[in-house]
């Protein structure tokens, strides 16, 4: 039973689609349709779906959202973002993509001086001029009827970006794409193509944010290409408004010897969803961090799968929650070993520290092992400071409640700690610190 | 410095100390022995303030003051050092934040301003070199990953740039071979002075052989069952701890 708002969107999308790019690709139509029928039959996903269990995503079907059609509309929001805000969230020392409300923004984003041969493209303008690169990937690393959301996007996504590192290219610097929200109810989708190439090295970031408090609804759909050999690190830095909706997926396909990292830094929105999913080649490799931090009545879900489909593979996985007042932390992660993956050496771990009692953190890891001969293993917490800890902090002078929020602190720095670009590293120290209280967390003297 | 008068302590219905008497003056060291489940432990609990310990009877007393009352963070502040027997690891936390968060309490405590960056971080550096130990140790975390002759020394180097009144060092020798050991026992030697005092909370001998105390106590089933100078510690390693226990009146085995 599809709601109001969900059979609003179906009913007005006839007369949006010829706004939407890529009219002229029979292949893109053909996704864009698949999304839309999915849609149009299951709305967004219910808690009735296994892998949406923890999730009611009914309060998006509550609100009417609309989409920025175009980029001459843009205009008004671009010139309203304050540029001292902006440069707090665009990195230094990075080619910088800026999507705004959905749609890139030129006069914003930084590409001087790429490489040759390197390809960063918004995805609107590379579905006009290069549609044959587009083709082989763009809907294959993720089916359009995977769920609610993807479908979703499928159909109605706007823009994105398109970025291509040919074989043996070994950036020097970060890709970073921006996606800022500007307006109240405003919906904004994008999708994004990654292909890497062959013993390729890239840092990709992919940063939400909003200059706005109010709701709206951000989905964005990443799919992932990795060649053989090649290394991709990804971070995402999800610090949406208090009161926004978001989906983001990121779909990996990684060639044998290639390797993946992500760090999931998942901070903003009142209902956040994340899903990072990969299948791995022979031989390659997956490491899967994770940080939510959830104050207030904020939702967020995380949802990792890894499919073990070839020998050899070698996957970790260490998320973690800090929630308190109400807030609710969701971590399913999935590993999936095939029949052929024999030598699969696979960790996951989640750990949750709730600060409160209303808090919640509901956790669900899976292994699925259809191999005889793998390494599996996998643990999870879900509990308070550690007693222990506290007393030893304080037989150290610390009193007791900066000896909790130092170890709340600590437990979140962590995940922060493995982020290897300084400038990054300190945007994110600076969101944990802003969420969480500070008393007797000195930033100085870290 | 301190004074322990007949300090009974429970935890939960079952009474662990049984009439704890003990004075511990200026520049003093006080070894107390004891076999497994005397009560070594707890005493050095209850003197650093954790909880879940009761006190059902007596008094301690601290430079004239009462250290029932005082949170463990300010006997902390007040100059009492615990070296942990089992030191707990603290990841996301580094050495020197934790060194510089302890410091500057102390110093807040008493009225001074927080340490210069660059004296603390002087200081600091020549402790490290004092006690043997990688500079690197500073920036990782708390004990994380610390082998246990590592854990150990790295209570000292807290002990020494914390520079306590009264440190109690509980079982510092456990799980540390003899070169660690060494270092340690200098580390400790090195703090000795006329206005700071140590009790050391030990099951062998060992340890005295390279920190030599003014007086050793037994402890055994909840009480002192016998005092005296460096040489009870010969005689207890050669009779072993039944010797004492039988003295004991009153209790059974």
């Amino acid at each position: 039973m599809a709601l109001e708002s969900n059979s609003r969107y179906v009913a007005e999308y006839p007369a949006l689609a010829p706004e939407l790019p890529g009219q002229n690709l029979p292949w893109l139509q053909q996704l864009r349709k698949v999304g839309l029928s999915k849609f149009s039959a299951t709305g967004f996903p219910t808690p009735r779906e296994e892998e949406w269990r923890y999730t009611n995503v009914s309060a998006i079907e509550k609100k009417l959202f609309a989409p920025v059609l175009d980029f001459v509309s843009i205009q008004p929001d671009l010139q309203a973002i304050d540029p001292s805000w902006l440069k707090e969230h665009q990195l230094e020392e990075s080619w910088s993509v800026v999507l705004v409300n959905g749609h890139f923004s030129a006069e914003l984003s930084v590409l001087d001086d790429l490489p040759d041969g390197v390809k960063v493209v918004s995805m609107a303008a590379a579905l006009m001029a290069l549609p044959d690169w587009l083709q082989p990937y763009l809907g294959q690393a993720v089916q359009p009827g995977e769920h609610g959301f993807v479908a979703f996007n499928s159909a109605w996504f706007t823009d994105g970006v398109f970025i291509h590192v040919p074989t043996k290219q070994v950036l020097a610097k970060p890709i970073q794409i921006l996606n800022i929200a500007t307006q109240a109810d405003v919906l904004a989708t994008t999708r994004n193509v990654v292909v890497v190439d062959c013993s390729t090295e890239t840092t990709l970031i992919e940063t939400f944010v909003a200059a706005t408090d109010d709701a709206y609804l951000s989905t964005s759909v990443t799919e992932v290409f990795a060649g053989e050999n090649a290394t991709l690190t990804h971070y995402k830095l999800q610090a949406e408004s208090d009161k926004a909706f978001h989906f983001g997926g990121t779909y990996v396909k990684q060639a044998q010897y290639a390797r993946f990292t992500h760090h999931n830094f998942a901070f903003g929105g009142l209902l956040a969803r994340c899903d990072i999913h990969t299948d791995l080649g022979q031989a390659s490799e997956c490491d899967l961090n994770g940080l939510y931090l959830g104050v207030k009545r904020q939702h967020l879900d995380n949802h990792t799968r890894i499919n073990h489909l070839k020998p050899h593979a070698i996957s970790r996985e260490m998320y973690k929650g800090v929630l308190d007042d109400r807030a609710r932390g969701v971590f399913q992660g999935r590993v999936i070993v095939a029949e052929d993956a024999q030598k699969t050496d696979s960790q996951m771990n989640n750990r949750n520290l709730l600060l409160s009692n209303d808090a919640e953190a509901d956790t669900k890891p899976q292994l699925e092992i259809y191999a005889d001969d793998v390494k599996c293993g996998h643990g999870v917490t879900v509990g308070q400071l550690d007693e222990k800890s506290i007393f030893y902090l304080q037989s150290r002078c610390i009193d007791e409640e900066t000896a909790r929020n130092m170890l709340t602190f600590a437990f979140a720095n962590e995940m922060v700690d493995k982020i290897k670009i300084k400038s990054l590293h300190d945007k994110v120290l600076e969101q944990v610190l802003f969420r969480f209280p500070q008393e007797g967390v000195e930033k100085e003297w870290l | 410095m301190l004074k322990i008068e007949n300090l009974h302590v429970s935890v939960g219905d079952k009474p662990i100390l049984k009439g704890i008497n003990l004075e511990i003056k200026a520049g003093e060291i006080h070894a107390i022995m004891g076999p497994n489940g005397s009560g070594k432990s707890t005493l050095s609990h209850v003197l650093s303030g954790k909880s879940g310990y009761e006190i059902t009877q007596g008094s301690v007393t601290y430079q004239a003051k009462d250290l029932t009352e005082m949170a463990p963070e300010i006997r902390a502040r007040e100059g009492i050092f615990l070296a942990f027997q089992y030191p707990v690891e603290i990841p996301g936390v580094s050495n020197i934040y934790l060194l510089k968060a302890a410091l500057n309490a102390i110093r807040k405590h008493h009225g001074q301003p927080e340490v210069d960056a660059m004296d603390f971080l002087t200081l600091v550096k020549h402790k490290v070199k004092l006690l043997e130990m990688d500079e690197k140790f500073l920036y990782r975390a708390v004990n994380e990953g610390f082998s246990g002759g590592e854990k150990k020394r790295n209570e000292i180097l807290q002990m020494a740039i914390l520079e306590p009144k009264l440190c109690i060092l509980d079982e510092t020798d456990s799980g540390l071979d003899i070169d660690a050991l060494k270092v340690v026992a200098d580390g400790v030697n090195s703090l000795r002075s006329p206005d700071r005092s140590f009790v050391m909370i030990t099951h062998y001998q060992r340890l005295l052989d390279y920190i030599k105390p003014d007086f050793v106590h037994v402890l055994a089933h909840g009480q002192i069952v016998k005092s005296g100078g460096p040489e009870l510690a010969l005689e207890l390693e050669e009779k072993g701890y039944s010797w004492v226990e039988g003295n004991q009146p009153g209790v059974a085995a």
